[in-house]
């Protein structure tokens, strides 16, 4: 009898696993799509993005998926090239059949994707940070975006600034994309905030003096300088100011929230003041900072996994990935309720800010996405 | 290097049956769905192809190098895009366009680097294609500089609008076989003849009386037209164009096509256009590695087949025939 028994118990265990696994493989993978520019030029955001992708997708299927469904990532390299992304997403559409496509990681790239997504009607979010991405939003029915505009970027700074009391500042750009971009944002929202533009330079991104334009402005009587620039310009302008021990107070864009630059202007970055995203300063985040549980989670596991400094641009795809989760989540594999859902997402919480979307907004970020800060100490420290 | 010539009506059957033959193959990719994408990879084939054949001409026949056939691309994609975009006017209006400034500016840029040879010519076009990319990124106003401009809209033929990809297979496949019957016509011709002549020596050439500036121009001015219809076809097909497609590296990319399919070859440019633009798809799987293989394949084509992939093939069927008899 106690044969049977311990029989009957191992038949009874293999079968209640045997139906176990059979129903785990009956829960289909859900397929999302990803496009990064994992080498090329654009390889400083297309890595991290790719990475964290992978990452947020191997957490997830480790807890059992969605609804039970593992994540299938389809992840292809564009190379930051259009043609290499336009045949990648065409090829996540027409042979994957994904759900939806998180990326592309640069502006340009992602612009030649729209008209593709908008009529195969897949949602797809993107990674790139121009402002045309996501608006007209009658003409962006299927995209989405998480990272923050640069007009919110300079609205958080002309508030601080208008806060100060200054009346007068003097813009310095370089000549591409981003700094084209900022410049027309910085010369668009001057007005709004009664601050007078009294000197806009440019220069090229391999300029490695910048004494000549600093000269200039400082015989502007300009209140403040604000750099708009991405590289080394950026540290070369800090240094500049200063050697020239010009007095008035130096703004630089969210391109500087790096602690390598810092290191790199030695000593000459105290008292520069400029935008940054959380996750750069995420070990001074106040645990009552709604953001500061995502945020620092995601610093941790990154460079716990990957043992590198964790970036801002990984930081988009975790927030892209993890809206996608929670739509997947609530409405299931259906591309056109995906996007509904997209469309309409609420109170999430992501490294970049917490997002509410709306059928005119198909970004949902405030200019909150972003922390002024000034350099003391060789560390960045919040300013209120 | 020139392969020989097959008669000219032999030349018409072949180009028949490669019709036949790219007419047929989205049915074929069809039949799966993992191949069902390799139709948009086809059209960038055809795209490909038809810049690739101008530099076949230029570079295989008359013996010219030229690294800088990508600004003529970029010509065509932005005079295209900025004609139809700002202006209203139809693609067809900016495809002639692109394709008259091309020739005005193959014609100007032609006639003193062309009396240049070797490394001079090529840092020439080099200079021509770095002067060209500037131009894209720094007139905002037109080109709307690194971040380009979408909404170029799609060709219309016969009032029926071309947006789907099968749709623009058969447009694009079109000009790429009209464009291969052109450049065989040419090569068959009197003026191909003369660019033979150069390549292999231009003392003896100009000794039986060829106006070899005038040559050489002619066939620059028509590898320029041709990068530009390559170019607007991409502006209609991918309809956002901003600056790097249109960069060096393409130059180069074009260059490699010719190579690798077979200097001396029209067909061999085709050839190459198709490996090159199918090569990564099929490398996908090897994920981080699919670099190193694309590049070890061109190094040991080039290494074990200095013709090509041309002159591999027709040394294999040589073999084959050889063992026949």
């Amino acid at each position: 009898m106690k044969r049977i028994g311990f029989v009957l118990a191992m038949v009874g265990v293999c079968a209640v696993t045997l139906l176990g696994s059979a129903q785990a493989a009956d829960k289909e993978p859900y397929r999302i799509g990803a496009l990064f520019a994992v080498t090329g030029p654009a390889s400083f955001l297309g890595e991290p993005e790719r990475n964290t992708a992978e990452m947020v997708k191997d957490m997830i299927n480790a807890s059992g998926g969605i609804n039970g469904h593992p994540i299938e990532l389809f992840v292809y390299d564009t190379e930051a090239n259009a043609t290499k992304t336009v045949v990648a997403a065409k090829k996540l559409i027409n042979r994957d059949r994904v759900l939806a496509i998180i990326g592309p990681s640069t502006s340009g790239t992602s612009m030649a994707v729209v008209p593709i997504v908008n009529k195969a009607e897949v949602p797809m979010i993107s990674c790139g940070a121009s402002l045309k991405i996501g608006a007209p939003v009658e003409k962006r029915k299927w995209v989405f975006k998480v990272v923050p505009g640069d007009d919110l970027a300079v609205r958080l700074m002309y508030d601080y600034m208008k806060k100060q009391g200054i009346k007068k500042a003097a813009i310095m750009s370089v000549s591409t994309g981003y700094g084209i971009s900022g410049r027309g944002q910085l010369n668009k929202l001057a007005p709004e905030y009664g601050i007078e533009i009294v000197a806009d330079e440019t220069y090229g991104p391999k300029e490695s003096d910048l004494t000549a334009q600093l000269t200039k402005i400082r015989g502007t009587g300009a209140d403040a300088i604000i750099n708009w620039s991405i590289g080394p310009p950026q540290v070369v302008v800090t240094r500049n100011w200063k050697q020239l021990g010009i007095p008035i107070p130096l703004y630089q864009s969210y391109g500087f929230g790096s602690k390598r630059n810092i290191k790199l202007a030695g000593g000459a970055a105290e008292g520069v003041i400029c935008p940054v995203s959380r996750i750069v300063i995420a070990n001074r985040l106040p645990d009552e900072d709604p953001h500061s549980p995502v945020v620092k989670r995601y610093k941790a596991l990154y460079e716990e996994k990957f043992k590198g400094e964790v970036s801002v641009f990984g930081g988009h795809a975790w927030d892209a990935m993890f809206q996608l989760a929670a739509a997947l989540k609530a409405v299931g594999p259906d591309r056109a309720r995906i996007r509904d859902y997209l469309e309409t997402l609420q109170g999430f919480v992501g490294n970049n800010s917490i997002f509410n979307r709306s059928p005119t907004d198909h970004v949902g970020l405030g200019k909150d996405a972003y922390v002024m800060v000034v350099v003391k100490d060789g560390d960045w420290a919040i300013l209120e | 290097m020139t392969m020989p010539l097959p008669e000219k009506n032999q030349t018409v059957t072949h180009i028949f049956l490669f019709a036949l033959f790219v007419a047929v193959l989205p049915w074929v990719f069809g039949l799966s769905r993992a191949t069902s994408y390799y139709t948009d990879v086809m059209v960038f084939v055809a795209i490909h192809s038809i810049i690739a054949a101008g530099l076949s001409l230029l570079l295989g026949y008359a013996g010219q190098i030229s690294l800088g056939q990508a600004a003529f691309y970029g010509v065509g994609a932005y005079a295209s895009g900025i004609l139809t975009t700002r202006l209203g006017l139809s693609p067809w209006v900016g495809i002639m366009a692109g394709m008259a400034l091309a020739a005005g500016l193959a014609y100007g840029v032609g006639l003193p680097a062309l009396r240049l040879k070797g490394h001079y010519l090529a840092m020439a076009t080099l200079g021509f294609g770095m002067i060209v990319y500037i131009v894209f990124n720094e007139f905002i106003g037109l080109t709307g500089g690194p971040s380009g401009f979408g909404e170029i809209p799609p060709i219309h033929f016969f009032g029926m609008e071309i947006s789907s990809t099968l749709g623009f297979y058969y447009l694009v496949w079109t000009f790429a076989l009209v464009v291969l019957w052109i450049s065989l016509n040419i090569v068959h011709s009197r003026p191909g003849r003369a660019l033979r002549a150069i390549h292999d020596s231009e003392k003896a050439a100009a000794g039986v009386g060829i106006d070899i500036t005038r040559a050489k121009v002619q066939i620059f001015v028509v590898s320029g037209v041709f990068g530009a219809l390559a170019g607007s076809l991409y502006a209609h097909f991918v309809t956002f164009i901003n600056p790097p497609p249109f960069d060096i590296f393409f130059s180069i990319k074009v260059l490699m096509m010719v190579v690798i399919g077979g200097i001396g070859s029209i067909w061999g440019a085709y050839l190459g256009a198709a490996l090159l633009t199918f090569l990564p798809e099929w490398l996908a799987f090897l994920e981080d590695f699919d670099v190193l293989a694309y590049g070890i394949i061109l190094l040991a084509i080039v290494m074990f087949s200095p013709d090509g992939l041309v002159g591999l093939g027709s040394r294999v069927m040589g073999r084959i025939r050889n063992i026949k008899y």
